[in-house]
């Protein structure tokens, strides 16, 4: 065996084997600590350099695009693969409305059920409810696709939109035909989708203020509301933000239940009633069908703005929770 | 009398707070009965025998089924787990094992932002790495698509998974003279095994449900593979093809298929949660 490792390597045994007659030493390399430590390491390394090859290798993939629009890619409406134009902008502006009407939505009813699920609750359901909240996040995105399609949809058009027309058709967002799918609807269904993530990850964070907190704003006479807003809201409120960013991150790349409800058709209208496209939508219905490198790596570069949108929101979004959930610094903790 | 009326009013706002909250849950709960009422009522007058074991028919013949796609997507998944179970517990027994410093932080911070990375922009990925060089739409390319989407999901839950495992059981196998990585195989992954297979779970349940990535990887096919580097059907793909249909025969297919992909789901996540169960048991004995 080959002494020639450094002296108090880790890798090497320290206490050499002693052969008595013969006078040699042995050192029996201890191989497997080494290996094994770099293997787990070369496979949580692989993770980093995972999303750094997938935006590396879509940037790659959009050049032709990139090339030839450059910044007007994002800013101009035209779409038409016949004649080679192409602008993201209709898609851009609907992956935003979509997510924000969606948000809009989605607010009141995770923060109100995280907050029921983690103070207002009776003891003996809070766990059940909490596990019903998490059975709808399981559900596969193209199960609330179909339901938006064969169930949701007809409803919006035959009493949601007719009744908005006639109280708020004032409003410029409550105008024009109803056709059923369209914005709106696609902004209803993310919301469903969305509300169990943000009200998951803000009940996780509401379980993470202290007890002391809360029993501190009841010593002083706090009403269970005022403890709330308070002792409880304050404390976690980096971390419900963050939940909420996680929420507005899924909205964003959602793909199959806005495809199917949100009409597809890349025009930017005020009217919440027509149909409009997301990025992620014009993707999942155009990709297979892109004739031409050119359109193909315009889709392309619709993907890598979604991929670094995501990335941002989702970085921004970790970091919030993590400040959280990973036990603050200071204050009242002990 | 003025500290009676504020008192009063404090008490009101509070109850009005409580029954809003209350009304809220019930709110965003609401989807969830309604989904399943649906889902059963037109879902269960679908599904028969055939169903489950004959393939699609051509458009405007009643009957057939979606056995290939459930077939399919038994094996996108198993070719999924090939690729994303290997990197993913390594990855995690990194990050439990070895990984409290800065770059442990890093792999667990990117890990995290993956698992927020949209379904399709990992398909655009799958499409240009597997499909574009084969020339053509595969099961694999299906299954390094979903592979991708565990590889986060199982690196977390084997990491939290691990942890749980109890010091003194580590302390006792080195005080014996073992290896650390010895220690590790044979005592950290042994104990924490059904944990494991806990992650793994919990991944293959959100993969399962997944179409996105599958559009223009797996592609679809109305007819059994005939192997891996052709295209597959997958439930999902099948589901949303027979959604946006304009034909109520394909419409109550969808709702069946619907039906037996949360059912899959379901079953996965009922399973997952029995085991955690038990591992919690192993926690508590302690």
């Amino acid at each position: 065996m080959s002494p020639s490792a450094p002296e108090g390597s880790l890798a090497w045994r320290r206490t050499p084997f002693r052969i008595p007659l013969l006078r040699i030493e042995l050192r029996i390399p201890n191989w497997g600590e080494g290996i094994f430590k770099s293997l787990t390491f070369l496979f949580a390394l692989s993770i980093p350099i995972l999303i750094f090859v997938v935006g590396l290798e879509m940037a790659l993939s959009s050049r032709l695009s990139l090339a030839q629009f450059g910044w007007r890619f994002l800013v101009t409406s035209t779409w038409d693969p016949v004649f080679g134009k192409f602008g993201a902008l209709p898609f851009i502006y609907g992956t935003l409305v979509s997510s924000f009407l969606a948000l809009l939505f989605a607010l009141p009813l995770s923060l109100g059920t995280a907050i029921y699920l983690s103070e207002m609750a009776p003891h003996g359901i809070r766990g059940p409810l909490a596990n019903l909240v998490e059975l709808l996040a399981a559900i596969p995105s193209v199960i609330y696709g179909l339901w938006g399609i064969l169930v949701l949809a007809p409803l919006m058009r035959q009493y949601v939109q007719p009744f908005l027309k006639a109280t708020l058709g004032f409003l410029p967002f409550f105008q024009g035909p109803a056709y059923g799918v369209g914005m709106l609807t696609a902004g209803v269904i993310l919301s469903v989708m969305i509300v169990p993530f943000i009200a998951s990850v803000s009940r996780e964070v509401l379980l993470a203020v202290p007890q002391s907190q809360r029993e501190a704003a009841l010593a002083l006479g706090a009403t269970r509301w005022e403890m709330i807003r308070t002792a409880v809201l304050p404390y976690g409120k980096g971390g419900i933000v963050g939940g909420i960013m996680l929420g507005l991150g899924r909205a964003l790349g959602e793909t199959m239940a806005v495809t199917m409800v949100i009409g597809n058709r890349p025009d930017i209208a005020l009217s919440l009633f027509a149909p409009g496209y997301t990025m992620a939508s014009v993707i999942a219905n155009e990709f297979t069908e892109a004739t031409g490198n050119l359109y193909l790596s315009a889709l392309v570069e619709i993907g890598l703005v979604l991929f670094l949108l995501t990335i941002v929101v989702n970085a921004l979004a970790r970091l919030l929770v993590w400040r959280v959930t990973s036990g603050p610094k200071g204050g009242i903790r002990e | 009398m003025n500290s009676n009326l504020t008192y009063l009013k404090r008490k009101t706002t509070n109850w009005v707070m409580s029954r809003l909250s209350l009304l809220f849950a019930l709110l965003t709960l609401l989807p969830l009965a309604l989904i399943f009422f649906y889902l059963l009522s037109k879902g269960v007058s679908a599904l028969n025998l055939d169903f489950l074991t004959h393939l699609p028919k051509p458009v405007g013949e009643p009957g057939g089924g979606m056995a290939n796609a459930i077939v399919g997507t038994l094996i996108l998944v198993g070719l999924a787990c090939l690729l994303g179970l290997p990197i993913g517990i390594l990855a995690g027994v990194y990050l439990a094992e070895f990984g409290h410093n800065r770059f442990g932080l890093l792999v667990r911070f990117t890990a995290d932002v993956m698992n927020g990375i949209p379904s399709i922009v990992i398909g655009i990925f799958a499409y240009t790495i597997v499909v574009l060089p084969m020339r053509r739409f595969s099961a694999l390319a299906g299954g390094v698509a979903l592979g991708i989407m565990m590889i986060p999901v199982v690196t977390r839950t084997t990491e939290e998974l691990l942890k749980l495992v109890p010091v003194s059981l580590r302390e006792a196998a080195l005080a014996l003279g073992i290896p650390r990585w010895k220690t590790i195989v044979s005592v950290v992954l042994r104990t924490a095994r059904m944990g494991i297979v806990t992650g793994a779970l919990v991944a293959v349940g959100r993969i399962a449900g997944e179409t996105a990535p599958l559009l223009f990887t797996a592609f679809g096919n109305r007819f059994w593979q005939s192997g891996l580097v052709q295209p597959i059907a997958a439930l999902p793909l099948q589901i949303f093809a027979y959604a946006i249909s304009p034909f109520d025969d394909w419409h109550s297919q969808a709702w069946a298929g619907a039906l037996v992909l949360i059912s899959l789901v379901f079953l996965i996540g009922l399973f997952t949660r029995l085991l955690l169960k038990s591992k919690y048991s192993l926690r508590g004995g302690q």
